[in-house]
């Protein structure tokens, strides 16, 4: 019966998302797929969501291999390391705000390079953003899940023994690259599996950085849905519904398409393998890509970030100056009240949502501890449904649960619904310390009287402050960064700054943008650092805290 | 008629599955220290966690211990009142060294008057003035004497010793060992070690997991 709790709890936590979905759906069987096969719109939007989704996941994962395979354990590593782990606590909004303002044709690039390369004296015409393709939509993808991924596969690494298969792989002749990918990937990307599957997931189906980054006429396929299901009035809900069908469809569909191709991977690898292949060729080109990549991918994202602190100051800047001509804080005294409330919002329902994520996890993980349950791998693959499921697919049928309980538009549903996606997080981000901690200290308290409720609070749980505090961190800037359940559960009336972010987006406001997109930057970025000189305040004097944390 | 005093194991028996590790039937008098020989991994440890009650899954323990006529069997750590020095010190390392101490005293008392007892233990342990020292700072021998104060704060009935002085060199090792038995005259102890020294010098009868006599 105990042993049955966590897979219990874990189905009251997936049963909305599993009912939002069907819920959600309904519509669609009252005309709305005809009215969806008349959209002239469709093959392309189909196209351009499963393009760009699935290239964008294979270039992350391809860069990510690259930069582990040649780089992990060069001293190059530490910097760009340094570089990219602070990236993941940007929200995706903020990011393709900043890479818009770097990519467009009047952004910073075109003016580094006007009028000396260009001869450039007004922006030029041309869709470096909002191409047809979806290029820059699948550029911002990959800059954000890149990183993402990286620190995933960082974290599966030793694991997989990547030292001692190195050296094998190099004393059989193989090149590092070779030897990487015969000895050390299978295993990591066995690890690696689900991270990916969410980031095919988000990419195939995100809404905000489409409509910042992508396509205009059609958009990918969410994208037109979220415009369906935002239009005032309800007329194309039936159309909206049956294409979240039809999206749930395609992701399902990329998902089998991308095991086949894991299939042909291995398949590559068996005839590397069995032709006795060394490909020490191989190396440099990949150590140079690796590095370029890397690198250029890091410091676009940086050059993005500082193009929005830059244009919330700026007072004229005028093509194709590089700089402002000067600099002013007048867009921020005059964003002020505005951004005030919606910084408030955007914390309460953070801190909200992240608290109640915390208080479930560490209970849970409690639970699993004093019962001496081993974890659970069904419940834990549950964990990830709310990343694996499309927020498009999901969130239309919980809007009209929310609608039906008269708790659509308040703050409160909307932090209800973070909790969803925050706790997965909260979750992967905490079990490892929290399991990890060393048992006996435990049974050495109670050999000396201690009870289990003295030990969780006077020894776990301050122990793991650095932990908990991290978790909490990256929770924050999970709720902070979510764009389509606040739209849909708030009704588009709570305006955190993500929402109101996305939609000053459309204008052309770039100096309100940029005041926006840094205010939602601060957040998180706070909330890491905080995460970081808290525990190194309290534990200054405890060096064996401070050695356990340099991990 | 008084309640014996010591530790009784009757029919103890320590499981793995259904393999039996260890089975003992015995008492141990306050002052005197039974040491258990076998080697690594012959379920020694096990034997250890059985009598604190703190068996991992997959092992398991039948009959009886009995600690100055009080039946333990069935109670949890925390309410048995036998104490164990780990191999290592397994000083909490988040509180500073009185905190330690503190964390390990038995409850009851003024703060000043735990603060003192505190004061004293360190005192009469060479160690004056470390209250407030970061636990990691200290060098092996000292961490072990505070482990061993800690655990004597705690004023438990009977101590077990799990190869506490393995960690430490020849001479510290002498030291520290002379000081735990000189700390533990009143108490029943089981010292567990695979160590032949330790064997001697505790001054005990030495027996194996089984009961049977071990020449040392």
């Amino acid at each position: 019966m105990i042993k049955a709790l966590p897979r219990l709890g874990l189905a009251l936590f997936t049963l909305p998302m599993l009912g939002g979905l069907v819920v959600g759906f309904v519509p669609a069987f009252s005309g709305g797929f005809a009215e969806l096969a008349g959209w002239p719109g469709l093959p392309r939007a189909v196209a351009l969501s499963v393009g760009t989704g699935m290239g964008a996941t294979a270039l992350s994962l391809l860069l990510t291999g690259l930069i582990v395979a040649m780089l992990h354990d060069r001293p190059a590593f530490a910097p760009l390391r340094r570089m990219l782990s602070p990236l993941l606590a940007v929200p995706h909004a903020a990011a393709a705000l900043g890479l818009a303002f770097l990519l467009a044709p009047s952004g910073w690039i075109a003016r580094l390079l006007s009028p000396w390369a260009t001869d450039w004296q007004q922006p030029p015409d041309l869709l470096t953003l909002h191409d047809p393709m979806g290029l820059a939509l699948t550029l911002g993808l990959v800059a954000k899940e890149m990183p993402f991924l990286l620190l995933m596969a960082l974290a599966a690494l030793p694991a997989c023994a990547p030292a001692q298969r190195l050296v094998l792989g190099a004393a059989l002749g193989h090149g590092r690259l070779s030897a990487f990918a015969v000895g050390v990937w299978p295993p990591l990307y066995a690890r690696l599996r689900l991270p990916v599957m969410a980031v095919l997931a988000y990419g195939m189906t995100t809404v905000e950085m489409a409509m910042i980054l992508g396509p205009g006429l059609p958009p990918t396929l969410s994208a037109q849905i979220a415009g369906w299901l935002t239009d005032a009035g309800l007329r194309h809900l039936p159309v909206a519904s049956a294409a979240a069908i039809v999206q749930l469809a395609l992701v399902l569909a990329a998902m089998g398409l991308w095991r086949v191709a894991e299939g042909a991977g291995r398949a590559g690898l068996r005839y590397h393998i069995g032709r006795g292949r060394r490909a020490v060729w191989a190396d440099a080109p990949a150590r140079l890509a690796a590095m370029g990549l890397g690198f250029g991918l890091a410091g676009l994202l940086a050059l993005s970030l500082a193009g929005l602190g830059l244009w919330s100051v700026a007072a004229e800047w005028r093509f194709p100056a590089d700089l402002p001509q000067s600099l002013t804080l007048q867009t921020w005294a005059r964003a002020l009240p505005a951004l005030g409330h919606s910084l408030w919002l955007t914390a309460v329902i953070a801190f909200g949502a992240t608290g109640l994520a915390l208080g479930l996890v560490i209970a849970s993980l409690q639970f699993e501890q004093s019962h001496g349950l081993v974890p659970d791998r069904w419940a834990e693959r549950a964990l990830y449904l709310p990343l694996l499921l499309p927020q498009i697919a999901v969130m239309p049928g919980v809007q009209v649960i929310a609608l039906h309980l008269g708790v659509e538009g308040t703050a409160l549903a909307v932090m209800v619904v973070h909790l969803f996606f925050v706790l997965p997080y909260v979750f992967l981000s905490l079990a490892p310390a929290y399991r990890g901690w060393d048992s006996r200290l435990g049974v050495a308290a109670a050999t000396l009287g201690a009870g289990q409720t003295r030990i969780f609070w006077h020894l776990r749980l301050p122990m793991l402050l650095g932990p908990v505090l991290t978790a909490a961190a990256l929770g924050i800037a999970v709720s902070a960064g979510q764009y389509l359940p606040t739209l849909m559960v708030g009704g588009g009336r709570v305006g955190t700054l993500t929402v109101e972010a996305v939609a000053l987006s459309s204008g052309g406001n770039r100096r309100l943008i940029g005041v926006f997109a840094v205010a939602q930057l601060a957040l998180p970025a706070v909330a890491f650092a905080l995460a970081l000189a808290v525990p190194r305040q309290v534990f200054a004097n405890r060096r064996a805290m401070l050695a356990e944390r340099g991990r | 008629m008084s309640a014996p005093t010591g530790l009784h194991l009757e029919s103890l028996t320590v499981r793995r599955g259904t393999d039996v590790l260890a089975q003992l039937n015995l008492t141990i008098r306050p002052g005197e220290v039974l040491t258990l020989m076998a080697p690594s991994g012959a379920g020694k440890s096990m034997l250890l966690q059985a009598l604190i009650g703190a068996l991992p899954p997959g092992f398991s323990a039948s009959g009886h211990i009995v600690l100055n006529g009080r039946k333990v069997t069935g109670l949890p750590t925390a309410a048995r009142r036998i104490g164990l020095l780990f191999q290592d010190d397994m000083l909490f390392p988040h509180l500073s060294v009185g905190q330690n101490l503190q964390f390990g005293l038995a409850p009851g008392g003024s703060k000043a008057q735990r603060r003192s007892r505190i004061e004293q233990g360190l005192a009469a342990a060479g160690l004056s003035g470390f209250a407030a020292r970061d636990p990691a700072t200290l060098s092996g021998g000292q961490r072990a004497r505070v482990a061993l104060l800690r655990a004597l704060l705690a004023e438990p009935q009977a101590l077990l010793l799990d190869e506490p002085f393995a960690r430490l060199d020849a001479n510290l090792r002498a030291q520290i060992r002379q000081a735990t038995f000189d700390a533990t005259r009143n108490l029943p102890v089981i010292l567990v070690t695979h160590d032949q020294s330790d064997a001697v010098a505790a001054g005990g009868p030495v027996l194996s997991l089984f009961g049977q006599p071990v020449s040392p």
